[in-house]
Formats: C-alpha cells, structure tokens, sequence
C-alpha cells in the first residue's frame, strides 16, 4: 500500500507559490467552515426542542446582517481571485531567454524534440534553475499536458499550438500525465520529467543521437516542399522574406497587425488566406493536409532561426529568441 | 395548531377515503396513461430510482477497480464504466431527480393549483424521460460508448468506436423531456396560484423549482443542437468541431458548457428549495431572509449562464478569457454563501428537533458548505490550473452534486412521504441511514481532494502506486455509502405497507400542500384555498400533533 | 352547427376560459425563447464560421440562388400577413374568412417548401451538398464546405418548423370549418399564429445571413 502523502513534490518557481495559494485558499475556507460549523452546532445544541433557553428577542429586520455579510464574503472572495489571477498572467508570460521544446501528444504517447534534434518518448529531460518553454500541440484528440510536481497543465489540441512554460527548481523524477481523456489508454499515456543539473543535462543532449536540429530538418523540408522557390532570397516571386520575421509585429491586408509567432507562421502555412500580410499578394497555396505536426514545428523552428538573420532592409539585430505575446 | 394559513381544510389529521391513488382506478393503464401530476410524479419517482441504482452500480464498479494502482478491469471496460455514471447520474437522475418527481408532485398542491397547466405535455415528457433513458442503456452497454458525459471533441466526433450517435440521440431526447417540465413549470408558477398567493407568498420550493425551469427552458436547447452537430459530424464527416476538417474543439466546449454549467445550477437549485422547506419546519422557525433566499436563486440561475468557461483555463482560450470567467464565478459564489449563511441563521433561537429530514437538511448545509468553498479553489485561475481534470475536482462536484443535491432528494423524500403516500416511515431506520449516507459520502470523497492535489488525474483506470492509499479510503467510504443508499429502499418499501398512517400534516407543517389529505385527492383541493399569509409562519410551541 | 358549441368549458386545472387561453399563448410565448436558443447555438456557430473564414464564407454566399432565396421571404412575409388577418377574422368570428385566409397562409408554407426543394435539387446538382455530394475546387473549399454544411442545418430545420406550422394550420382550418372556434375561444387559432410568426422571423435572420452576405461590399 502507498504511503499517506498530503502534497505532491514542490519542484518548480511556480510550485511554491502556488502552494501559498493553496494554503491562503484552506485558511480562508477554513475559516468560513469554522462559523458555519461553530454556529451550526451551537444553535443545534442550545435551541433543541425542550431546552430552556431565552428565546426572546427574535431578529426581526434582516437586511442589515444580510447585507453585512454579503459584503465581507465578496470582499474575501475578491482578494482570493486577484491573487489567482497574478499568479495565471505570470504562467501566461514566459521569460524571454526561455528554450522552447516541441511536445506533440498521439494516441497514446508524447513525442518530444529538443532544439538541437535530440528526441524522446514519454520522458522530458529538463536542466535544472533554467526556463523551459513547451509549444504543445496535438496529432489527434485532444490530451492534457500535465506535471503536478510543477503545479502547471496545458491541454494539446490538434490545429494549433499551446504553450506551457515553467523553471525547474529541484533535481529529481516527477510524474508525467496526461489530463485529458483521450481513449482506451489515457491512463497510461504519460512518463516523466527528468531535471538535471545543467552539466548532466549538456551530458545526456550530447550522449543523443545528434541528427540535424529541428531547424536544419525544417530547412530541407522548406527546400523539399517548395518554400524557398518564393520565400528564398534568390526568388523573383513578390512573396513575404522570412529572415528577421519571427517575433515581429506583422501589418495586415485587413488593417490589424499581429506578432509573427508560433501559431502565425502555422496559420500562414495552413490556412494562408486567413492573415495576409499587407502589400502582398494572396497567392500562396493551402498546405493543409499535406504536412505531418512533426514537420510543421521543424519548419515552424526554422523560420524562427531566421529571426536574427538581415534579410534586405529589414531592421535586424534585436534578438527574438521566443515568440512574444501580443500586447494588452 | 395555529396553521391556519389558508380557509379550507382544517389540519386534522383524516384517514383519506379518496385519494390520487386509488381514485382514478388501480389498473397498469390508468397509470400509464394518467395526466395526474402526482401520479407522473410517482411515475418518475420510480423510474429515476432505477436510473440512481443502475448509476450507483458503475460507481461501486468504479470504486472496485481503483483499489488496486493496477486496476482490476481492461481500460475499455473501465472507461464504459464512467461513461455510463456519468451520463445516467447527470441527465437521468440528477437533473430530472428533484424537479421531476418532488416538483411534479408538489408545486401544483403548494400554490392550490388542481394541476399543472400542460398534463399531456408532463406525461410526454415521461415518456420521452423513459425512451431516453433505455435508449442511453442500450447504446452504452450494448454499443461500449467511452466518451465520458461530456463527450469532447473530436474524440466523441471521430475517434471513438462505440455509439456515440444512439448515445447522443438519447441526451438529445431527455433534453426535451426537460425543457417540457421547465415549461410547464414556469407556466403554472404564472397562471396558477391560488387566490392570495402572491409572488412573495410562494414557498422557497417553488421559487427554486422556478428558476431551475428557467435554466431548463434557454440552455437545454443548446445542449441538444450542439449534441446534434456532434451526431452529423460523426456521421457525414463533416462539421464545425474537428480541426481536420476546419473546425474547432474549443467551440464544441463553448456551446458545451454553455448549457451544462447552468445545468450544474439545475441539480442544485432545487435543493435549496428542499432545504429552506425541511430547516424552519423543525426549526420551528420563519426562513431567515426570505426575500435573499428567492433572490440569490434567481441571482444564481442568471449569472450562471456567464461562467461556462471557467471550465476552460488550460483548454486553450485567452487569458483576458479567463480573467473574466473566473471573477464571474466568484461572483456567483456570493448568492451560494447567502443562503448557508440563512439557513443556519434560521437554526438561530428556533425549537429545533432532529427527525430525518432535519438531519438529511443539516447534512447538506455541511456537505454544500464545503463543496461550495473548494469551488472557490477551482475557480480560482492559478489553481484550477494546478487541478483541473483532477479528483480535486471530482470530489469538489461530488460534494454538490451528492453531499447536497442526492442528501436534499432524499431529506424531500422523507420530508414529503407521509403526504405522498399517507404512510409514516420508520424513524430510526431513517435515521441511521441519513447518518451512515453522511459518514459515508465524507469517507469516500474527501480523500479525493488530496488525490487530486497530488496529481492523480481523472478517468485513469490504472494509477502510480503512491496514490493507492487515498484511494482505498475512498473505495472502504463507497462501500459505507452504498448500504446507506440502499437501506431507504428496504424501510421506505416496508413502509407503503406497515408504516402508520400519516395524517393530513403530520409535522404540523405550514404550506398548502399540508392543508389537503394524504394522499390528497386527484384534484388535490375540495375546495380552492385563499392565502392570506406568508409562507413559513411557524412558532415554537406548535408542536407536531403526532408524538 | 355540426361540432363544439361556443361556450367550451375549461380544463380542470383552469377556473375559467380566459385563463386557459392565457396560459395557453403564455406557454407558446416560453416554447418560443427555447426555440430562440435552439437556433442561437446554429447561429453562433455560424458567427464563429464567418469570423474563421470570412472569406470562404463570402465566397459560398455568392453561391446561393438570391432570386430564389428573396422570392421566398416575400411567400414567408406574405403568409405571416394572412396569417394575422385570419388570427383577426377568428377574433371577430368571421368564419369563411378564417377557413380562407387559413388556406391561403397554408398553401403559401407550401410554396415556400416548394422552392426550397427547388433550390436544394439545384445544390445538389452543383455538388453543394456536404457529406454527400460535394466536390469544389476554390481555394476555400473547405470554409464552404462548412458553409453549406451550416446551411442545410438552419434551413433544413428550419424547414422542419415551416412543415409543423403547415400541419397546425391545416388542423385550425378544419376545425374552424366545423365551427369549433367562437369570438370567445379560438386560442389555439391565436397559439398557431404565434408559431408561424416565429417560424417567418426566423427565416428574415436566415436571409441575409444566408444569401446576402458575399453580395455586400466591394
């Protein structure tokens, strides 16, 4: 039989301030539970049938007490859904110098792609006191990435990409799940995540197979499917140029401008009408159905590797490491 | 007695001599084709007993099987095994639990109505509850559906192998049954009240029953269309849901929870209306803030149709989304808290005795009080994230859905029997069943928040050895639970033949209903009462008239 | 007079005939916001289409037989028009009117269900129909396809609904024939008008969502 744990290993930045979280959550519960109790027992016991207590002086006019208390509980519940909701916003900002690392979930597996081509199954090697940014996406159904030791989970959704972001504190084992119920072995899809000291961790990347990195697998394929015959620095073809782009806030045919990250350059790919960017012609083709997940992200890295590149007059030299929100 | 709330019948107690169950005739067809609201309740009362113990015997599977970290079925197995509680707990018992069988029964004789305004229109809505119903049997155990109740896409749509069509074309059909109810509800609580029987003169009961319809009547056809849309996905491949058609899941989600959030206040609020009855009946008290109480469900029933997304946060919707949901549902936390804080400011220099339906009554403020507060943990954005998909959230809904709707369900039964079926139940059994059902259900789900929190993830067959503890306590409270659930079955059914006969208001109970005979007779009053007074006029030394 | 006389008692659970009435159009009048919300959930679908795809959407809408489609509404509008006099001729007893007018609002409903059907023939034909016979070769195929799916949703349902109301209609004028409606009792005559209203303001929804929408702007 297991042993009787209360709390899940606290092994990331996040995790002990959630646990904060946590703890404020059943004090304040507690607290609540407590009056209610209190009084509940009270009132019980000393207002039973046949008790000789006064019975006197009922309330009469209620809406002063009701509105009292009305009041205090929104207060407290305000309080409590602030310090929530900082606490989200910061898992929604990443930290720039992040390392993105590509999940994609299958029926009944994660497949993962580290930057530098290293690849793994059901485990994530992670250094340790670094951030690491996960860009989730899915091939079929709809899983849930989930790590409890580091308090945070993002659903995978098949058709575009979510991201998940956390800085590992403490060197150890934690459990890998998947949260969301995808068929018959939901239950065993999942593994762990293995956080190194960051010299073991240079140790196990160099110990991988090396292969190409995700970037350079992503260039062959911009060759093989076409791209360069118009993105290409040589083309004559008036298409977008795709050095320095990543990152980048984009103007828009329709008048918006958006931030040329992650699911943009997906979209772009995918659905290449939907955001066409302003003083170019809508005449790329739809590559939807014909690009794996997989390949997408090693094409979606390689134009990410061109961020820091000079392409003609564009403005280069900001380094773009990761994708930047939109602003508010 | 000083009940004399209405011109009519006296309290005395009478040995009916024409009553609803005998009056029309004792044969199979003049039940089966009977338009009496009381007998469709009694129809109801029934089947939905079926639909709780066929929905009780996945959950003892369930509960079975994870007491083992290896699991003791095949994960298809398994995953049917959810699927059919979930589906049977939520659309055919919990939603149609209350409203169906106590609401049918009673808001017609609470505001001195002779009927509901449509009784073809509640006999249809049985049968169609009833073809629903075996509907949904058929294709989950025949048909092996595994999507769970919420039947996300493009699971649901395109992965899954059972089916998922009969499936969704049952939920299709008892979503009709309910909008039927909701409307007859809502018509009669309009056009129907007894002379005198102003909007603030009405019991707690109907308000609630009021406000579920409401809910009934504008999210249920949501639900239907979008289980439709699912359906022609998965049967022409082509839809609005699936990415790889040009769809989007998170759409699905959207029109999902639209309807079942509220659909979450359709299993509860009707149990507030239970509890504020049962509280000042033994507290021999008036309800403390009336006009807050009615309120905060109306309150309730409005503002739950804008939170549907906190079910949401890592599904993948923005972050501005997510701020707004998640203050929306602190908000609605407020009018929940009212109410506990009523209920128990009732309980306050009242007279108070402890007969079953008080304790079922007390057992429910607790259970809600703590099911309600870790709905603040789920709602809060940060943790949610942490345990979403959990048991944290299992055990959180459970404590709703279980602690407070199925102990109210069964407080209203005891509570209302005596007048449903003119007998009085065996008080001590009743007892020892409302404390065993409280014990129990405490055994069994509050070891799940501390699952959940440590990461043991919902709808897993199998899990890692150091959650097995947890979880043993959890399957040892089910047992417990189960005895208590099916001891009613034994007592109450001796009853119907044993039990003393119950006079026309054995706890000396105000409300309409307890001024006619029981069983009262088919067309509930001899003669149309006139109120004069509000609801829940009761004083300490009104003492019921049956020692 | 060959059926009902013109003082029908009331059901038991209604004191009189007037509140029988009122909570019949009452009932109607709660059947319809459910109804409201059945197409809501087809309509944000639709909203979240367009906002997808808007220009699939645009494309599919230039697909779609405006002159059909404008015929139509003017049929629908027509019927709800004979429809309200017939409401007005129950309501003053005139009962050759009433017989007529609901004839007419019938045969109407029909005639729009009959260029319905034109107009699906017509798509299907063009292999509009998705699932079954669609093939496209622009470059939102897809969106359209979507499009179209959505279309034959709404207007097939709601074409369900022109059916019902047909048949609720036919039911009315039969038994105005036979006399059963009187000055003082002719709700359902009024419940079935409520109905067809609402069936009509559906469909003005419907048309410029359907068959106006790639036609405005440049």
């Amino acid at each position: 039989m297991g042993s009787m744990r209360l709390l899940p290993p606290t092994a990331s930045s996040h995790a002990a301030d959630m646990d904060w979280l946590f703890a404020a959550l059943i004090g304040t519960s507690a607290f609540i539970l407590l009056l209610v109790f209190g009084l509940m027992i009270l009132f019980c016991v000393r207002y039973r049938k046949g008790s000789t207590a006064d019975r006197g002086n009922r309330m009469g006019r209620t809406w002063r007490v009701e509105t009292a208390w009305t009041i205090a509980t929104f207060i407290a519940f305000l309080g409590l859904y602030f310090w929530g909701a900082d606490l989200y916003v910061g898992i929604h900002s990443p930290p720039k110098d992040a390392t993105d690392i590509y999940v994609v979930g299958k029926q009944w597996m994660w497949k993962i792609e580290h930057p530098g081509g290293q690849r793994e199954i059901d485990t994530l090697h992670v250094p340790v006191d670094k951030p690491v940014r996960l860009v989730l996406t899915s091939q079929d159904v709809i899983h849930d990435f989930a790590i409890p030791a580091f308090r945070v989970r993002q659903d995978a959704l098949p058709g575009r990409y979510e991201t998940l972001w956390f800085t590992p504190t403490k060197v150890g084992e934690y459990r890998l799940f998947c949260a969301e119920f995808c068929g018959t072995w939901h239950a065993r899809m999942g593994g762990s995540v293995v956080v190194m000291e960051p010299s073991d961790f240079q140790r196990w990347l160099d110990s991988q197979d090396p292969g190409p990195s995700l970037a350079q697998e992503g260039e062959a394929l911009f060759r093989s499917h076409g791209c360069s015959g118009c993105h290409g620095t040589a083309s004559t073809v008036h298409a977008p140029k795709l050095e320095g782009l990543f990152g980048r806030p984009v103007p828009l045919e329709d008048g918006r401008t958006v931030i040329a990250d992650d699911r943009y350059i997906r979209d772009s790919i995918l659905k290449p009408k939907s955001e066409i960017a302003a003083g170019y012609p809508p005449v790329m083709p739809s590559f939807a159905g014909q690009i794996g997940e997989d390949d997408l992200l090693k094409l979606v890295a390689y134009i990410k590797s061109l961020a820091d590149k000079t392409a003609g007059n564009s403005q280069a030299g900001r380094t773009a490491g990761s994708a930047e929100r939109p602003a508010p | 007695m000083t009940i004399a709330t209405v011109t009519g019948k006296p309290g005395e107690p009478v040995v009916a001599t024409k009553n609803y169950l005998t009056e029309e005739g004792v044969t199979l067809r003049s039940w089966l084709l009977t338009k009496d609201h009381k007998r469709i309740a009694i129809l109801y009362t029934l089947s939905i007993t079926v639909f709780f113990f066929v929905g009780g015997a996945a959950a003892t599977l369930i509960r079975l099987n994870l007491v083992t970290p290896a699991g003791i079925f095949t994960p298809d197995i398994y995953n049917r095994l959810f699927t059919l509680h979930g589906i049977i707990m939520v659309w055919f018992f919990l939603i149609p639990s209350i409203p169906n069988t106590m609401g049918n029964f009673l808001i017609p004789l609470m505001i001195g109505a002779k009927d509901l305004a449509f009784p073809r229109l509640n006999l249809l809505s049985w049968y169609l509850y009833v073809g629903a119903g075996l509907l949904a049997l058929f294709a989950i155990l025949v048909g092996g559906v595994d999507t769970g109740w919420t039947f996300y896409t493009p699971f649901s749509s395109m992965y899954s192998n059972g089916y998922v069509v009969l499936a969704l074309a049952a939920v299709f059909a008892v979503g009709f049954s309910s909008i039927l109810t909701g409307l007859n509800f809502i018509v009669t609580t309009h056009r129907l009240r007894a002379p005198g029987m102003t909007w603030y003169r009405l019991p707690v009961f109907v308000w609630s029953n009021y406000a579920t319809s409401v809910i009934m009547v504008l999210a249920t056809p949501v639900l239907a269309i979008t289980l439709a849309l699912v359906a022609v996905e998965r049967l022409l491949r082509v839809g609005i849901f699936d990415p790889a058609l040009g769809g989007d899941p998170l759409l699905f989600q959207h029109l999902f929870w639209f309807y079942s959030h509220p659909a979450v206040y359709i299993m509860i609020l009707p149990g507030f209306g239970v509890i504020s009855e049962i509280v000042p009946c033994f507290a021999r008290k008036p309800l403390f803030g009336y006009k807050f109480v009615v309120w905060s469900s109306i309150t309730i029933a409005v503002i739950g149709f804008f939170v549907w997304a906190h079910h949401m946060f890592v599904a993948g919707i923005s972050l501005y989304a997510g701020l707004v949901f998640s203050l929306l549902s602190y908000v609605i936390a407020v009018p929940s808290a009212i109410k506990v804080f009523n209920w128990t400011a009732t309980l306050h220099k009242g007279w108070i005795s402890f007969d079953a339906p008080m304790l079922y009554a007390l057992g429910f403020i607790g259970l809600f009080t703590i099911g309600g507060l870790t709905g603040l943990f789920v709602a809060n954005l940060a943790f949610d994230v942490h345990v979403t998909d959990t048991y944290f959230v299992v055990a959180h809904f459970h404590y709703i859905m279980v602690g407070g709707m199925v102990s109210a369900y069964f407080g209203g039964l005891h509570y209302w029997w005596p007048k449903i079926t003119g007998r009085l139940y065996p008080e001590w059994w009743a007892r020892i069943a409302a404390l065993l059902i409280f014990f129990g259900f405490n055994l069994t789900f509050f070891p799940q928040f501390i699952l959940g929190y440590l990461g043991m993830e919902r709808r897993y067959y199998a899990y890692p050895p150091e959650f097995q503890f947890w979880n043993i306590l959890s399957s040892a409270g089910a047992s417990i639970l189960a005895v208590g659930y099916a001891l009613p079955l034994f007592y109450l059914g001796w009853s119907l033949v044993r039990g003393k006969r119950a006079g026309a208001n054995p706890w000396a109970a105000t409300g309409l209903e307890w001024q006619t005979s029981s069983p009262p007779p088919t067309h509930n009053f001899d003669k149309t009462p006139t109120v004069t007074r509000p609801p829940y006029q009761y004083r300490p030394e009104a003492e019921p008239q049956d020692a | 007079m060959p059926e009902a006389p013109a003082n029908p008692m009331p059901e038991p659970q209604y004191a009189t005939m007037e509140q029988q009435a009122d909570t019949a159009a009452f009932g109607m009048w709660v059947f319809l916001a459910t109804e409201i919300l059945f197409f809501g959930g087809m309509l944000l679908a639709y909203t979240w289409l367009r906002a997808s795809y808007p220009e699939g959407v645009a494309e599919a809408g230039r697909h779609t037989r405006i002159v059909i489609g404008s015929v139509n509404t003017l049929v629908l509008l027509t019927s709800s028009f004979t429809m309200a006099w017939a409401v007005h001729a129950a309501e003053h007893e005139q009962r050759r009117a009433l017989v007529r007018l609901l004839a007419v609002t019938a045969l109407l409903g029909l005639l729009f269900l009959g260029l319905k059907g034109y107009e699906y023939h017509t798509e299907w034909t063009e292999h509009l129909v998705p699932g079954l016979n669609f093939h496209e070769e622009s470059a939102h195929a897809q969106a359209i396809e979507l499009f179209y799916f959505l279309y034959f949703l709404l207007t097939g349902i709601h074409g369900i609904h022109v059916t019902i109301g047909i048949g609720l209609i036919v039911v009315m004028a039969v038994r105005a024939r036979r006399g059963a409606f009187s000055s003082r009792y002719y709700t359902p005559v009024e419940v079935t008008g409520l109905y067809w209203h609402f069936v009509d303001i559906v469909w003005i929804f419907l048309y410029p969502l359907i068959y106006l929408v790639g036609r405005s702007g440049p």
